[in-house]
């Protein structure tokens, strides 16, 4: 009866419908659960691999909703729901090793670690045992060595871009410099420290303080741009406050630009730390590798932290089921300080900016 | 009392163009460094044009040494780019463009957290875990696909081949490339955007016809950018490959071309005499590479009008 009335009162509004059949809102949840549901049951009945299994279930998501949508909807629309299905299968396969590589660190290099592996180094040790000592010890060493020559460095030159430089030649070209020396393999930046020092004291040299030059020329580049950019963040007005005090150039830069900006620049500088405490190429080249405990950064072999996860693997030696648990311990440790850093730095830049002490 | 005034404002200008000569000399110890790497390293390579063939692993000239190398570095990086592009700017346009902003922001977290891990965890993460669970694919490839020069075999048993080197370089190279897209995505229009959203275009038609044409430029050099990176890395592969030097495109067989990092790191050591400097020389070809690939990329970058850094 209501269907006569209206399709008599109403008749044009059925052929009126904008909108086209649609698949629901879950057919894509819907699709991905039974993907991932038939996946696991043939993998698992097989006996396939994780990677395997999510490979099989990536395949059946992209194949099956765009044919789908096709039926349903329109090709237009199948084509939409294919490039999304690509979009959520590349972050599945970018979370997939990510996964498997922190699970892997994490089980086999938490077994390893104690109060022995932490604190003792490998001098003399036969078989079971030893640690980490030296190596953690060695990393420290040459990465605040390292730290302690890229900061002023970087620190003076972005000053130098900012507040002298600014669009002169030879401002951009150390700019584009810079950028260039972001790309420098850490292979070539070793090989360059090996030449300076092997230039200087002769060839075969090992130092812990090469391992330094040579990290420093990878850090430079990272504290520059990031200085740099925190630096042009400071409100010009700070400045021209600041002169029409009658402060001198560089007492504004010093006592007003460099603590307004101190935040973001510590930022950066633990970034980029983080960026060079896992090097280790260029240690493997100029710093060289040791058993014992090496505090002294300008005489004898010096080992790291990665170096010693290269070699402990590598070249595990008589017991190689130990030395390469050693590997995975270290790994552990190492990950552990680069992913503190990481937070250190994004806590140090949500503080909010120092203003300039008053000074009595 | 105007001559205390003046020696005041003297003492400042002194401090003045102390503290601006120390900035500038700070700078040009940049360009010095840079221009010393190149010179040190010429210098040390120099004596490799003497070295004969005990040095050079059986090759008589220092070209013939050179050129198994740089065939090597090109093609796994050139593989690793292969895998990486597309993941990266599927990965960048997730963030910017297919889900929705919390997960975006965690997407940014995972991101982070790759770019993270030291090249040598990635490297017995690939020796350990990576290689030997693809063991079975490949031996899958060489009994089905073996009439591709690619998968010609004679398959590696333990998975330590160049594909697999490349798809972990490809990993470690995955935030860079995603970081340089993500930034460029979150830039298009918002008006051209929505424009093409107005005119009845599916999301994924938005992107092809405005996201995409806009980021291509950058895109280009996001992934040049990756490239050099990828030529550079030495720990990954040097722990991953097993090489032998050869000049070959069979991708999963027991030997492998050799890459100029990962030889430079796994002879070192043991190097003495006119075998380091052939090292060395090969460590500046490598820097030639990278510097040219990365130059490219920033010429690229430095035509847009746009300025994406």
């Amino acid at each position: 009866m209501t269907d006569v009335l209206f399709g008599a009162t109403q008749p044009h509004f059925a052929r009126l419908v904008v909108r086209k059949a649609r698949l629901p809102q879950w057919a894509p949840t819907l699709v991905a659960a039974v993907a991932v549901v038939a996946a696991s049951l043939i993998g698992l009945a097989l006996g396939w691999s994780l990677i395997a299994i999510a490979a099989c279930a990536a395949v059946v998501q992209v194949v099956t909703l765009p044919v789908w949508s096709a039926l349903v909807e329109n090709r237009r629309a199948a084509v939409d729901r294919l490039a999304t299905s690509l979009v959520w299968v590349a972050l599945a396969l970018a979370v997939v090793p990510l996964v498997s590589l922190l699970q892997q660190v994490i089980a086999l290099g938490a077994r390893e670690i104690d109060g022995e592996f932490l604190t003792w180094s490998m001098r003399n040790v036969v078989g079971d045992g030893g640690g980490i000592y030296h190596a953690a010890v060695g990393t420290v060493l040459i990465t605040v060595a390292a730290t302690a020559i890229s900061v002023p460095l970087g620190l003076l030159s972005a000053i130098y871009l900012v507040e002298y430089g600014g669009t002169s030649r030879v401002a951009s070209g150390l700019r584009f410099l810079v950028d260039v020396m972001t790309g420098i393999p850490s292979i070539v930046a070793g090989l360059f420290a090996y030449a300076v020092f092997a230039m200087l004291l002769g060839p075969g040299i090992h130092l812990g303080i090469g391992g330094a030059v040579a990290l420093s020329l990878l850090m430079v580049p990272i504290v520059v741009r990031s200085a740099e950019e925190m630096l042009k963040l400071v409100p010009i007005e700070l400045r021209e406050a600041s002169y029409a005090l009658g402060v001198r150039k560089w007492r504004t830069v010093w006592h007003v630009v460099l603590p307004t900006a101190r935040a973001g620049i510590l930022t950066g500088v633990t970034l980029a730390v983080a960026r060079v405490v896992g090097e280790t190429a260029p240690l493997l080249i100029i710093a060289g590798a040791t058993d014992s405990v090496n505090t002294n950064l300008f005489a004898g072999q010096m080992e790291s932290l990665p170096v010693f996860i290269y070699y402990s693997y590598t070249q595990p030696g008589l017991n190689p089921e130990h030395a390469q648990g050693h590997a995975w311990g270290a790994a552990l440790v190492l990950i552990t300080i680069v992913v503190l850093l990481n937070l250190v730095a994004r806590f140090l830049g949500r503080l909010p900016a120092l203003m300039p002490r008053r000074r009595r | 009392m105007s001559s205390q005034v003046w020696a005041g404002s003297s003492r400042q200008r002194l401090g003045d163009r102390l503290f601006a000569g120390t900035t500038r000399a700070a700078g040009l110890a940049i360009l010095l460094a840079l221009v010393g790497v190149v010179v040190f390293l010429a210098l040390e390579s120099l004596p490799a044009s003497r070295a004969g063939s005990v040095d050079l692993r059986g090759h008589t000239h220092l070209i013939g040494y050179l050129w198994p190398l740089v065939f090597g570095t090109v093609l796994a990086a050139a593989l690793a780019m292969l895998i990486a592009t597309p993941l990266s700017i599927g990965l960048a346009l997730a963030v910017s463009h297919f889900t929705p902003r919390p997960l975006g922001r965690a997407i940014g977290y995972v991101v982070d957290l790759l770019a993270a891990v030291p090249s040598v965890v990635y490297g017995l993460w690939g020796i350990g875990v990576l290689g030997p669970s693809l063991v079975p694919l490949y031996a899958w490839l060489g009994e089905h696909a073996s009439w591709l020069p690619f998968f010609s075999g004679p398959t590696s048993p333990t998975g330590r081949t160049i594909l697999t080197a490349a798809i972990v370089l490809a990993i470690m190279v995955l935030p860079i490339v995603t970081g340089i897209a993500r930034e460029i995505f979150a830039q298009t229009p918002t008006l051209q955007e929505e424009a093409a959203l107005a005119l009845g275009a599916t999301r994924w038609e938005m992107v092809r016809l405005a996201v995409l044409p806009y980021a291509r430029s950058g895109l280009v050099s996001a992934v040049m950018l990756g490239m050099g990176r990828a030529l550079g890395e030495t720990m990954a592969v040097a722990m991953v490959l097993s090489a032998t030097g050869v000049v070959t495109f069979d991708l999963t067989s027991s030997t492998n071309p050799s890459t100029i990092a990962g030889n430079i790191a796994l002879s070192f050591p043991e190097s003495t005499g006119l075998a380091v400097n052939a090292l060395i020389a090969s460590g500046l070809v490598l820097f030639a590479i990278t510097l040219a690939v990365n130059v490219a990329a920033r010429a690229i970058v430095g035509r847009r009008t746009t300025g994406v850094s």
